[in-house]
């Protein structure tokens, strides 16, 4: 499935972002325990195809722009009792993100 | 084995040369559903003639002879050169180039053990691991236990391997769940500061790039 070509990354390292909190069907790459959280963009990584339609054979593109966010343990995991700055990185696809206001 | 004298009553004549009961060692269902879609899938795939048998068979063979001394090597180049060092935590993918190692179609993040932050791995979707530099991850990566706890009790997991971080080290956890692999730049063990860089390799374990210990002791 193609679509229109890919902009420029909306993030920078840095930026306060949550993840969607939705449950559509199909394959994903964004694990259940990370929707609706927020976080911190560690880094941009680049782009690449997008695996929710890799995995059904179609040719994944555009491409989509992909982040490494950051989230601490104690935003994601009720009663985390490890040390105040654990966290935890994924990577998250940009259509996956949006903004978290007046945190950034 | 002692032939027909032990005394349990199963006919030697015509069944099968192994039942599961004798396979003491691994629990593999081999008609499981899964096991069985992928022998169908190769051979279909043989059959169209888009892979061979020798390729698959080579395949696996690249990979179940690829081992930990890529890593290693990354490793100890990392702890004797600075500037090396700068580049793989900039930019993993092409600093493995440097030494010829391939990615094989994913990006390469190198990330930092230090006195005050510990980094561990964990890919909770499935397995994604550096197999190029690392080989095939060990059977516990792949477990759903190591995979669940791994990421919402990290500290347990590394007690159990033996690794007890000390209160005042944050721990990152990093889910390697889409296009980049992970490896670890453990900290370099104390008291081999004059080591040459090929002695060095010989400390740098596989679950210490993996994050759930440190390097080996030289002592």
């Amino acid at each position: 499935m193609t679509g229109a070509a890919l902009g420029p990354p909306g993030y920078a390292a840095g930026d306060a972002v949550r993840v969607a909190l939705t449950w559509p069907p199909g394959h994903r790459r964004i694990p259940q325990y990370i929707r609706g959280k927020a976080g911190v963009i560690e880094r941009y990584c680049g782009s690449f195809r997008n695996p929710e339609e890799l995995a059904y054979g179609f040719d994944g593109l555009p491409e989509r722009h992909l982040y490494r966010v950051r989230f601490k343990q104690a935003d994601v995991w009720n009663g985390y009792d490890g040390h105040p700055e654990d966290t935890i990185d994924l990577e998250i696809q940009e259509h996956w993100l949006s903004p978290v206001e007046g945190d950034a | 084995m002692t032939g027909d004298t032990h005394d349990h009553g199963h006919d030697h004549g015509g069944g099968p040369v192994l039942t599961y009961a004798d396979d003491s060692v691994h629990d593999r269902n081999e008609t499981g559903h899964f096991e069985l879609l992928a022998d169908a899938l190769k051979e279909l795939s043989i059959e169209k003639g888009l892979v061979t048998a020798t390729e698959v068979r080579e395949y696996v063979e690249f990979f179940d002879s690829r081992g930990t001394e890529k890593g290693a090597e990354i490793i100890a180049r990392a702890w004797t050169d600075p500037a090396y060092k700068e580049r793989l935590l900039s930019n993993g993918t092409a600093a493995a180039a440097e030494l010829d190692i391939p990615m094989a179609g994913a990006e390469l993040v190198v990330v930092e053990n230090t006195g005050s932050v510990h980094n561990v791995i964990v890919c909770t979707l499935c397995s994604c691991y550096p197999r190029t530099i690392l080989g095939l991850p060990p059977d516990w990566y792949k477990s759903k236990s190591y995979r669940s706890r791994a990421v919402n009790e990290p500290r347990a997991v590394l007690k159990e391997f033996g690794t007890e971080l000390p209160g005042d080290v944050a721990l990152r956890v990093h889910d390697s769940n889409a296009d980049m692999r992970y490896l670890v730049l453990p900290k370099r063990p104390a008291g081999t500061e004059d080591w040459p860089e090929e002695r060095l390799r010989e400390l740098v374990t596989r679950d210490s790039m993996i994050g759930v210990a440190p390097a080996r002791d030289p002592a």
